[in-house]
């Protein structure tokens, strides 16, 4: 890691220049301010600003049922809105001691997996743009998604904004036709997953970009608490469905794919990897998905008056492997229909406290993919 | 060699660009205000209340419930009172405002008189900021041949449970009504005690129009 101090020493004066990027900056995903202090091209010095899109999602949590929270987790990671409803789901039900049903679990497991293919097929495509690879890419990727959110809209009735887990299984059981277009897609995805490395895992002018920016050492990303993709990217094979075993997924077979370099080119590679796996639990989920309640009798109940679901006195935490990393909800019951705290430990949040210093040294256009490769949306990191 | 995999990634651009002119898979989008697509059965967008016979007979009872779940409280409910102030079983006032509405659909899950539903309409645009994207309850009753029409297989199952509901209270009257009659009758004649016709109850069969089975309770 370089001191803030000038990185060579010519015999004029040079001086440092301050820029500011951001938050209408076109390459950062939303509003989201980098202040960077160049020495030529070079970064000396990165600090994030953040909190541009910030809603006040924990405190109005805290002022509504449980039940009401739900919609409002869609809107935190609106690419992943699967996943959001999947871990506050999970930790209310771990508050209040709620069942859920097998074919609700399978049913749970197939949208959190068919939403990281979403998510990964367009962070790749997005890193791509940021690379200067205009559009192309990002459109393939954005007609394959259309297909995955085709599906969703099908099930929960909206394309981005799903609202579909309840406290005790999911809101509405599938649609007659919905497993056969899964199982169509499941044989579609790899042919695409093909074409789309066809078109850019070799490509020379990608490895020159990637490969070796940006580097996240292992003992780094442990310290910093980064999770998900990332931290395998550099290594370190811990993913939480494989270590918490929550839902059912130690019950299907699939491997936790790592990186070796912890530089861009890996944090691509390794979510082309796992789509690939998702694949495979998909297609296990598929297969042996039983019949039977999509949601526990005990929940169903409190659908219709949620105003009267009231958790006992206690403290739950929640998580999952959501696409982004390890999405936690902390919510804290007092005994009454309110949380008495709500807490969003947000993934893509945490990952982006290491910007810094994995661009130190690099030049901006570095530091433009480096943060598209962290995978951020600026919904979960505001709040 | 250097510029192998570039190439490479042009021939799939390349297959693509030619591809699309073609086939099916590779085309997937639509000119949209000219064709559309399919609507999804359940896709929901904004609510609409519901009326059996007349729109002067919303099925919404004014119960407040929807308003109060609603998570970003965009509904605004005021019961309507008859000339002496009494409270009536409907709403005078029914606003949703679209600006806040964020189609979560919660307020169709909570209602307990299956009163409201989330509607298909999506091309709600509106020259006004206000007044025009705030729904009155004229604008957003809509009869239940319109919940048939656009969801039904949910309007079905939700019609045939209603309809069970309300012929389980009208036995339930017709039952109430037939106790207290004989009641009456045992009363009247006591000496003899003789209650010689048990009057019967059809627990499936309509009762007669002329008998309001809500006035029971
Ligand atoms: S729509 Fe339903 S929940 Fe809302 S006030 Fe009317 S009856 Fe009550
Ligand atoms: S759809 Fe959601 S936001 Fe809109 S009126 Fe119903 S409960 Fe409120």
């Amino acid at each position: 890691m370089m001191e803030h101090t000038l990185i060579s020493k010519p015999d004029f004066d040079t001086q440092t220049l301050e820029v500011s990027l951001g938050p209408q900056h076109p390459s950062t995903h939303g509003v989201f301010r980098m202040n960077v202090v160049l020495d030529g091209e070079t970064i000396v010095k990165l600090k994030p600003v953040m909190g541009y899109l910030h809603r006040n999602h924990e405190k109005l949590a805290e002022n509504m049922s449980y039940l009401g929270s739900m919609p409002y987790t869609d809107r935190l990671d609106y690419i992943c809105s699967m996943t959001n409803n999947f871990a506050y789901a999970l930790a209310v039900e771990k508050l209040a001691g709620i069942e859920v049903p097998e074919r609700a679990q399978y049913i749970r497991i197939i949208m959190a997996e068919l939403t990281r293919l979403v998510n990964h097929t367009l962070l790749i495509g997005f890193l791509l743009n940021d690379l200067g690879a205009f559009f192309t890419p990002v459109l393939y990727a954005f007609r394959e998604r259309e297909k995955i959110l085709d599906l969703f809209e099908e099930v929960a009735g909206s394309r981005m904004m799903c609202n579909y887990f309840r406290f005790g299984g999911v809101k509405a059981d599938l649609t007659p036709d919905f497993l056969p277009r899964v199982k169509e897609l499941i044989q579609n995805y790899p042919r695409f997953l093909d074409e789309f490395e066809a078109l850019l895992s070799e490509n020379e002018i990608l490895m020159a970009r990637t490969q070796k920016v940006g580097v996240l050492p292992k003992e780094l990303a442990v310290s910093a608490s980064i999770t998900g993709p990332m931290l395998r990217a550099s290594g370190v094979p811990y993913d939480i469905r494989k270590v918490d075993h929550y839902s059912l997924y130690d019950r299907f077979k699939f491997r936790v794919p790592i990186g070796e370099h912890g530089d861009v080119y890996d944090r691509y590679y390794i979510r082309v990897l796992e789509m690939r796996e998702s694949i495979k639990i998909l297609d296990q989920a598929v297969k042996e998905i039983p019949s039977g309640d999509v949601i526990s009798k005990v929940g169903a109940g409190f659908a219709k008056a949620p105003r009267n679901f009231k958790p006992k006195a206690g403290e739950a935490y929640g998580r999952i492997e959501a696409p982004k990393g390890e999405l936690g909800f902390f919510v804290v019951s007092d005994g009454t229909n309110k949380p008495y705290r709500y807490h969003v430990r947000a993934p893509s949040f945490i990952n982006l406290t290491i910007l810094e210093d994995m661009c130190l040294g690099h030049k901006v256009p570095d530091a433009i993919i480096i943060l598209g490769s962290i995978d951020i949306v600026l919904g979960e990191v505001d709040r | 060699m250097f510029g192998i995999g570039v190439l490479k990634g042009m021939a799939v651009t390349f297959k693509n660009f030619v591809e699309s002119y073609y086939k099916k898979e590779r085309l997937t989008t639509i000119e949209y205000p000219e064709k559309r697509l399919a609507e999804k059965e359940r896709f929901r967008n904004f609510p609409f209340l519901i009326f059996d016979e007349k729109p002067e007979d919303p099925r919404c009872v004014a119960c407040d419930i929807c308003a109060k779940e609603c998570p970003p409280q965009c509904i605004t409910i005021v019961r309507a009172q008859d000339a002496q102030g009494k409270p009536l079983k409907k709403p005078a006032t029914f606003d949703i405002d679209y600006s806040i509405c964020m189609n979560c659909g919660v307020c169709e899950e909570v209602c307990p008189f299956d009163a409201i539903f989330m509607d298909h309409e999506f091309e709600l645009a509106e020259y006004g900021r206000f007044e025009d994207l705030n729904y009155t309850i004229d604008r957003l009753l809509k009869p239940k041949e319109h919940f048939m029409k656009i969801r039904p297989t949910d309007a079905t199952r939700i019609e045939a449970e209603l309809k069970k509901k309300e012929n389980a209270k009208k036995a339930a009257a017709e039952k109430a009504a037939a106790a207290a009659k004989a009641k009456a009758e045992a009363a009247k004649t006591q000496a003899s005690q003789v209650p010689d016709t048990k009057p019967e109850t059809k627990p499936n069969e309509p009762a007669q129009p002329a008998d309001p089975p809500a006035e029971a309770k």
